[in-house]
């Protein structure tokens, strides 16, 4: 095996014990991206001089005896809509080419902090706006195991990058889905922590209230170290929390023994599913049962309407969280004689099509005589539907359901931006209830890879690990796509 | 015909923080073009705002001052439209859930005590600066995210000067508790006010209009007075007023239209869900205010004896305010200490355009001269030229030293008066015979001689004695 597909854990390890450098593992690491960048496109930016820089001076350090950080020497994927100082970063638009943010986000400096090497900026749909990195200024990124696929979206570049081998640990943000649904895509976990969980400062806004900042990983136990680091109250974000992560240590030989996993049936069948994912995923659950868990039917009719409000919602706050993209201060400026030709000119012609659409929407649904029949109708909407999960919470500790209904379309096959907003239909709701959710790789289907999604009360990030690591103890390691 | 007129008050003031409301950037004001921005204050991808504690403080205390009820609970808002000093493409506001609610400001025109209601107070941020020039236009973000509140009054204000005198006592209740430093001029305070006329005082309120570039109490009293003017001539000759916000165009001293109802923005307000609702903790209504100017008065009138109008002048604002009270402190006579302040200090500090901070005489030296005044070592004339003296920058040990003690041992003055007897035979005379007046003359050369030393009173008593002692 190459030396970098190890996991982050055990590439740390060996690393500390000197019987590899982290230079080494970085230049393995860079040596792959750059031969399979120009097909997969799952990378905008390598960062090769960096990392090699800061692979050398964690050897340095280690040299001198200084004590590593938990994930040293391990090479990292960051979606390219978190900043990175000195490091362009354009979330996939045109409008941010040669954007070079002063600042780092605190996820991605902790991290950096505990010893990771930022090898890529990865590829996605433009502002993380869509289900199959197609919609990014950059290309579309493929999917390590079917190039004719689409990889998922929009953190599609950071799930590829793990399938492919590139990295053990990736970056992506999640804000209807946009790391669960590549990482089912890709075979890989991605996991949504609880909105809050993770600090947002640096994160280039899609919905606030909806995005939250999670990792991708080959193992249970590297998804478990990457949110250990980057979870916890940041200064510089107000939403975030100090909730206490101890938990999460001791979750991953955790028996799941008399667990009680709700299953709702309107998300076993219809809407789209396909059988050979919901075929895959019912096996998985029964797996769960052999192992002890308990499997319980609940009811979560509202969600049906998740899919609504979420487009009401969340283009609202896009319209306004992409104000700022004027022209004026950052990014690229069409030049023109008047300023409203300016700002015109410069969001019609730097932004892309699902981009403008959403603003459009978005602009629309919070104004003058509108705003009560769809912001305000989203909004109790979202409060029915946390309630409702807060209620099957007391019958249940976690919700499984498919990530996905279907496997990953062929690139260029969707065209209607419905069909594709309805891939969302089952991750939506986490992100409405701020609630916490993973992807589980479970089996394939049309040898493509199938992801069950498992969805735990706020903070119980431990539950989702718990189910995680037994399951992975059953089927072994997700492997890399070949 | 006579219209009756209604105004109300929107009136953005300036936070004294030292840092913006979002970010840790200073505020000072007059720094060189962005040179006091950062990441978050210019709107840069990925950034988040953080409350500043301080500016939530002063709001409170600005809203338990004006008697609002202050709200545990309170949320930001997104007041969203496109401006290039505007450098989110949107303004964090208070909405739908402002910080205070209700309140009232007293304050008294021409004597007469009136009430203004308040609607709210709401915590906002400012926007930045643009400067046009032959060049283009340039864009300054120093301003950008200054923590400002926004006093929204009730329609409760029925003319010009009644609309000045409200806004300078709530200028100089925000000063006063160190709210705001409310410089106008440096657009720290201020006022857009929405102007409406009606036929009586019991018709429904007329079609507002809301003023706006109000630079100064001037600009304020003239566009009022002009725009009153201007709807009532509307409707005279049969008009309608339109409902519009109309700038002051002060060097042509009229109100020109800006834009009307139907062009007016909509600004698309949807909750801030990058800050959580606004919690106060426990305790935070156990800071004591200090005493509010309308509670000074009082007291100054009450306890102090001080007249109605000693007691406004005084409180007007509160440097002088400040002033006075330092001056009382050194344990100096309330009244004469509130004539001494307004005669002899204040008509210097105005001439030389000197807030009472600034004055060269400080509270603790004009007490030592009062004290001095009231012991009798100095005269009244000589008080004030010590005053007068240390104003200029001498010291006062000195100026004391020079001047020397009063004289006023009779005895001390026999001596001399006995030697102007001698001197000057033919004036004595002419007083023995009745020229009385010639008491002042006699005076007048024995304050000479003692280089003003000796107590005018004491004397004369001496004079008059010895002057009759003559007759025998
Ligand atoms: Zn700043």
């Amino acid at each position: 095996m190459t030396i970098h597909h190890q996991s982050a854990t055990q590439l740390t390890r060996i690393i500390c014990a000197g019987d590899i450098s982290a230079y080494e593992v970085t230049t393995a690491s860079l040596e792959q991206i750059q031969a399979e960048n120009p097909n997969l496109n799952a990378a905008i930016t390598i960062c090769a001089e960096k990392a090699q820089a800061a692979a050398k001076r964690l050897d340095e350090s280690i040299g001198r005896g200084e004590i590593p950080g938990p994930l040293a020497g391990v090479p990292i994927v960051v979606k390219d809509n978190l900043c990175t100082e000195g490091v362009e970063t354009t979330a996939g638009s045109h409008i941010l080419r040669g954007h070079i943010p002063p600042f780092t986000a605190t996820a991605v400096a902790r991290l950096v902090n505990a010893g990771a090497i930022i090898v890529a900026k990865s590829n996605l749909d433009e502002f993380a706006m869509g289900s199959s990195t197609e919609h990014s200024a950059f290309g579309a990124t493929k999917n390590p195991w079917d190039h004719t696929r689409v990889p998922g979206g929009s953190s599609g570049g950071s799930a590829a990058a793990v399938a492919a081998g590139w990295a053990p640990i990736s970056l992506g943000s999640d804000t209807g889905g946009s790391i669960r649904q590549p990482a089912s895509l890709c075979g890989v976990y991605g996991l949504k922590p609880t909105w809050g969980r993770v600090s947002r400062f640096g994160l280039i806004a899609f919905a606030s209230s909806l995005d939250q900042v999670g990792p991708f990983a080959r193992t249970a136990q590297d998804l478990a170290a990457a949110l250990q680091v980057m979870a916890g109250h940041d200064p510089h974000d107000a939403t975030s929390t100090a909730y206490a992560t101890d938990a999460l240590n001791t979750a991953l030989e955790k028996d799941i023994r008399g667990q009680r996993i709700g299953i709702c049936p309107e998300w076993m069948s219809g809407n789209g599913l396909s059988t050979g994912v919901a075929d895959t995923v019912s096996h998985a659950i029964e797996v769960f049962e052999k192992m002890g868990a308990k499997i319980v039917e609940v009811t979560l009719p509202k969600t049906q309407e998740a899919l609504a409000a979420y487009y009401v919602l969340a283009p609202a706050e896009a319209s306004s969280n992409l104000a700022r993209f004027d022209g004026v201060r950052f990014g690229v400026r069409n030049e023109a004689n008047t300023l409203p030709e300016m700002y015109k000119s410069t969001r019609g012609t730097q932004f892309g099509d699902e981009v403008i659409r959403r603003i459009l929407l978005g602009t629309f649904v919070l104004s003058d005589g509108y705003r009560e029949a769809y912001y305000r109708q989203a909004q109790r909407v979202r409060g029915q539907i946390t309630h409702e999960f807060e209620s099957a919470f007391a019958d249940c500790d976690l919700i499984a359901s498919p990530t996905s209904p279907v496997i990953a379309p062929l690139i260029g096959a969707q065209t209607d931006p419905l069909a594709m907003y309805r891939m969302d239909e089952f991750t939506i709701g986490a992100n409405l209830a701020g609630l916490p959710a993973l992807s589980i790789p479970c089996g394939y289907s049309d040898s493509m890879p199938v992801g069950l999604q498992l969805i735990a009360p706020k903070f119980r990030e431990e539950r989702l690990l718990s189910i995680a690591a037994a399951y992975e103890r059953h089927a072994g390691q997700p492997g890399v796509a070949s | 015909m006579t219209w009756d007129v209604v105004i109300g008050c929107e009136v953005h003031c300036q936070l004294a923080t030292k840092s913006k409301l979002f970010c840790s950037c200073s505020t000072s004001f007059g720094a060189p073009p962005n040179t006091q921005v950062c990441p978050v204050c210019a709107g840069y991808p990925g950034v988040l705002p953080t409350l500043n504690g301080a500016a939530v403080e002063l709001a409170i205390r600005a809203g338990r001052a004006l008697g609002c009820e202050i709200q545990d609970s309170s949320t930001f808002d997104r007041k969203n439209y496109f401006y290039p000093d505007l450098p989110k493409g949107y303004q964090i506001t208070q909405y739908n859930r402002p910080i205070c609610l209700g309140g009232s400001l007293e304050f008294e025109v021409d004597g007469q005590g009136k009430s203004v209601r308040l609607t709210r107070i709401h915590i906002e941020e400012d926007a930045g600066k643009l400067s046009h020039g032959p060049g283009g236009t340039v864009v300054d973000l120093n301003r950008a995210g200054t923590p400002l509140i926004e006093i929204v009054s009730e329609p409760d204000l029925r003319s010009a000067d009644e609309v000045v005198a409200y806004l300078k006592s709530l200028r100089n209740l925000v000063r006063w508790i160190g709210v705001s430093d409310g410089h106008m001029e440096q657009g720290s305070f201020r006022c857009d006010a929405n102007v409406s006329i009606r036929k009586g005082t019991d018709e429904p309120f007329g079609t507002r209009v809301e003023l706006k570039n109000l630079n100064s109490f001037m600009h304020v009293k003239k566009a009022i007075e002009y725009e009153v003017a201007r709807q009532a001539s509307e409707l005279d000759s049969g008009r309608k007023i339109i409902q519009q916000t109309r700038l002051w165009d002060d060097r042509a001293g009229v109100t020109r239209a800006m834009r009307s109802k139907e062009e007016a923005m909509d600004y698309r307000y949807f909750p801030e869900p990058d800050l959580p609702p606004l919690q106060l903790p426990d305790g935070w209504d156990s800071v004591p205010l200090p005493e509010l100017p309308a509670e000074r008065v009082a007291r100054y009138r009450d306890q102090l004896g001080l007249s109605a109008y000693d007691a406004q002048v005084l409180t007007a604002e509160p440097d002088l305010s400040a002033y006075f009270e330092d001056v009382l402190s050194t344990g100096a006579n309330p009244k004469t200490s509130a004539n001494w302040v307004q005669v002899e200090l204040l008509g210097r500090l105005n001439a030389d355009g000197l807030s009472a901070t600034e004055s060269p005489v400080t509270p603790d030296a004009l007490g030592q001269i009062l004290a001095r005044l009231a012991d009798k070592k100095l005269s009244g004339k000589l008080a004030k030229l010590a005053l007068a003296r240390a104003y200029e920058g001498e010291k006062l040990a000195a100026i004391f030293e020079d001047l020397g003690e009063q004289v006023v041992d009779p005895n001390a003055i026999r001596e001399p008066v006995k030697q102007l007897i001698e001197d000057n035979p033919a004036q004595v005379q002419k007083y023995l015979d009745g020229n009385q007046q010639l008491i002042g003359w006699f005076i007048g050369q024995i304050m000479k001689t003692s280089k003003g030393r000796a107590n005018p009173q004491v004397v004369k008593s001496v004079l008059t004695e010895m002057l009759e002692a003559t007759r025998e």
